[in-house]
């Protein structure tokens, strides 16, 4: 051992670049929220909202129907093919108590003066569809002619799915959390351990020490950001439309954005409940008014401007154009302006308040 | 000794003023290249304050502090030396709890241009079994030897130490004990605050005791406790008023503290011969009619030089 080469100095920014990560990987509950948390959402999410093929209306018929009108409707209805309507046949109170619950949609019979009596609840979008759709199959089987010829178009435009609105805004969502709950809760930990006091008197400088916070940052801005396009592929078909680098390019430029947040959150705080408050106080609102779950359209036009304003507005905006849209830097430059403003803002106020002893 | 080389430390007219309270006044110190100094004072005598503004984490509202010959704050490549030169451990640092004892050491190891191979530290501190352990699962000796390898990871020529071994046991505190004595025997410097009269006496080549933010007495711990002219210490209490005049008109008696609270007074002498002292003593409060409580008598330490000082015990806040 005596005579072991010195070893060579390793950077100090390097060395503590690769202590984050380790401390980052070994935190299960950070890979649970980073990982698992928008891989679920996004499973959830797209799922309970995925598009189906429209469920055929379900007409119930009394079986106790004989003659008429309405029962020649009835058997032009069970000839034919279960794609256009479901047919139920009961007693008249047993259809009467399903369409009170919702089991079916309309009730075909005979009405006393000889015509069809279609039963429904028009409250319900269902019931009324379901009206025009049976209506259509009987008049149509007792011989009515189309008076125009018509064409259906029925292939949706690409991106336009809700789970290809949703990824996005899980990607920015998680670029927000990773950066804001990365950097400024763990700057706040290492201040309240004193860690940050015993680094300040070593000859670490302090440009070192918060690039090591955003080094290691970029590190898992790539993985997260791969894992999330690739299960989106993989298991909702997303594709991305524009072009990838451009979109981990915004990714990064999200970041740094929330990074500059995070850094103006850490600035004096001490107390790691403290800086939590403050992280939610910020990501919270933005979750809801940025349009990450549903389209912030759906809020008065009069708030629109000042949603626009928001950074995590303008990364989803940036990152859903370039997935849904195919567009370019031209069309996504005020959103990446936005960010940059925003970063810079933050960034210089929160280095300017730091504490670092 | 070379007289050219600057000392470690040299502070002039240091003082810390916060709002409500001035807990550094106004001191002069200085620490001898190669030496030993501890601080020993109360709670809230201004110790820490002190050895933080000499670290380089407090700002100091007046006066200079130089580091073998670099003034703190007269320009960033003086600063990056002095932190070069020192090695810290503060009163509390909790280092990553998920990162192990060896990644902990070498984090510190990359901050310095010159650092100890992390095996040796392991070997020094006693930490080799521990050394893929994570920083989480250690004891309390167990931690604050961890951070003791990584104030000594970059051979600092300084080493500052802020009370050290507070709340360890007995065995931890000697651990602490032999591994700053083997830095020492390397040549390094050390400063040292303590409210253990013990650690002072073990370590120290001279101790300053401070209180309220003076420097009240500083010298060899041999010096300080010859200084009380004594060479025993005799207190108790009795149930009846004594006169000072009285007490120190008793063979061999030095200084008397005499207090008197609802009719008992608490004595405590200094005596150059128990052997004269003590059966005279005996024989006063006898002729006073005086029943005696709580007779103890000890070898002169420092802590009775803090209270020869201060009035007050070290502990007693």
């Amino acid at each position: 051992m005596a005579d072991t080469p010195p070893a060579r100095r390793k950077s100090a920014l390097g060395t503590l670049i690769l202590a984050r990560i380790r401390m980052f990987l070994r935190e299960p509950a950070v890979i649970f929220w980073v990982f698992a948390f928008p891989a679920i959402l996004a499973v959830a999410l797209g799922t309970a909202f995925r598009d189906r093929p429209p469920e055929p209306p379900r007409v119930g018929v009394p079986t106790d129907l004989t003659n008429g009108v309405a029962a020649l409707a009835s058997q032009r209805l069970q000839t034919l093919d279960s794609d256009r309507v479901t047919l139920e046949r009961a007693t008249r109170q047993e259809l009467a108590d399903k369409l009170r619950k919702g089991a079916i949609d309309v009730i075909v019979e005979d009405a006393p003066d000889g015509s069809i009596a279609y039963h429904f609840d028009p409250q319900r979008a269902e019931g009324r569809m379901s009206r025009l759709v049976v209506d259509d199959v009987i008049q149509r089987g007792l011989g009515r002619q189309d008076a125009a010829s018509v064409r259906e178009v029925t292939e949706l435009p690409k991106g336009a799915r809700y789970i290809d609105f949703l990824l996005p805004g899980l990607i920015a969502m998680n670029l927000m959390g990773s950066a804001l709950w990365g950097v400024g809760y763990g700057m706040v930990q290492e201040r309240s351990k004193k860690l940050m006091r015993r680094f300040a008197t070593t000859p670490l400088t302090r440009t070192q020490f918060l690039t090591s916070y955003i080094a290691s940052r970029l590190v898992f801005l790539a993985v997260e950001v791969a894992f999330l396009v690739g299960f989106g592929a993989l298991v909702f078909d997303v594709t991305i439309q524009g072009s990838l680098p451009l979109l981990f390019g915004v990714a990064l430029l999200g970041v740094l954005t929330f990074t500059g947040f995070a850094v103006l959150c850490a600035a004096r705080t001490s107390s790691v409940e403290v800086v939590s408050g403050f992280i939610n106080a910020l990501t919270l609102p933005m979750w809801l008014l940025s349009g990450t779950f549903f389209s912030y359209e759906r809020f008065p036009e009069a708030f629109h401007p000042i949603i626009k304003l928001l950074p995590l507005t303008a990364l989803n905006d940036a990152l859903r154009a370039i997935t849904n849209e195919g567009a370019g830097l031209v069309a996504i430059a005020p959103q990446l302006a936005t960010l940059a403003g925003w970063g810079l803002l933050t960034f210089l106020l929160g280095v300017r308040l730091f504490r670092w002893r | 000794m070379n007289d050219a080389s600057p000392p470690a430390v040299a502070c002039r007219k240091l003082a810390k003023k916060y709002p409500d309270v001035l807990a550094v006044d106004h001191i002069d110190l200085e620490v001898r290249a190669g030496e030993c100094l501890a601080v020993l004072g109360p709670n809230g005598a201004g110790k820490t304050t002190t050895v933080e503004m000499i670290e380089g984490l407090t700002e100091p509202s007046a006066g200079e502090i130089a580091l073998f010959g670099h003034v703190w704050g007269r320009s960033r490549s003086d600063d990056q030396a002095i932190r070069e030169l020192l090695g810290v451990q503060l009163q509390e640092t909790h280092f990553q709890e998920r990162l192990t004892v060896l990644e902990t050491i070498e984090l510190f190891a990359s901050f310095y241009r010159r650092s100890r191979p992390a095996v040796e530290l392991l070997a020094l501190v006693a930490l080799e079994q521990k050394r893929d352990a994570k920083v989480g699962k250690l004891s309390g000796g167990q931690k604050q030897r961890l951070a003791l390898a990584c104030a000594l990871v970059g051979e600092p020529r300084l080493l500052c130490l802020d009370e050290p071994t507070t709340g360890l046991d007995p065995q931890s505190r000697r651990q602490i004990w032999e591994i700053v004595e083997a830095f020492k025997a390397r040549g390094g410097t050390i400063l040292l605050t303590t409210h253990y009269m013990e650690e002072a006496a073990r370590l120290a080549d001279r101790v300053a005791i401070m209180d309220h933010g003076h420097i009240i007495a500083l010298d060899t711990p041999d010096v300080l406790i010859a200084s009380l002219g004594a060479e025993d210490i005799v207190a108790c209490e009795v149930d009846r008023v004594l006169d000072d005049a009285d007490l120190r008109a008793l063979p061999t008696v030095g200084e008397v503290m005499n207090t008197t609270t609802e009719g008992r007074s608490r004595i405590r002498l200094s005596v150059r011969d128990i052997g004269q002292a003590l059966p005279a003593l005996l024989a006063l409060t006898a002729a006073r009619g005086a029943r005696l409580d709580g007779l103890v008598t000890h070898r002169a330490t420092l802590e009775d030089v803090f209270v020869h000082h201060t009035g007050r015990g070290l502990r007693d806040g």
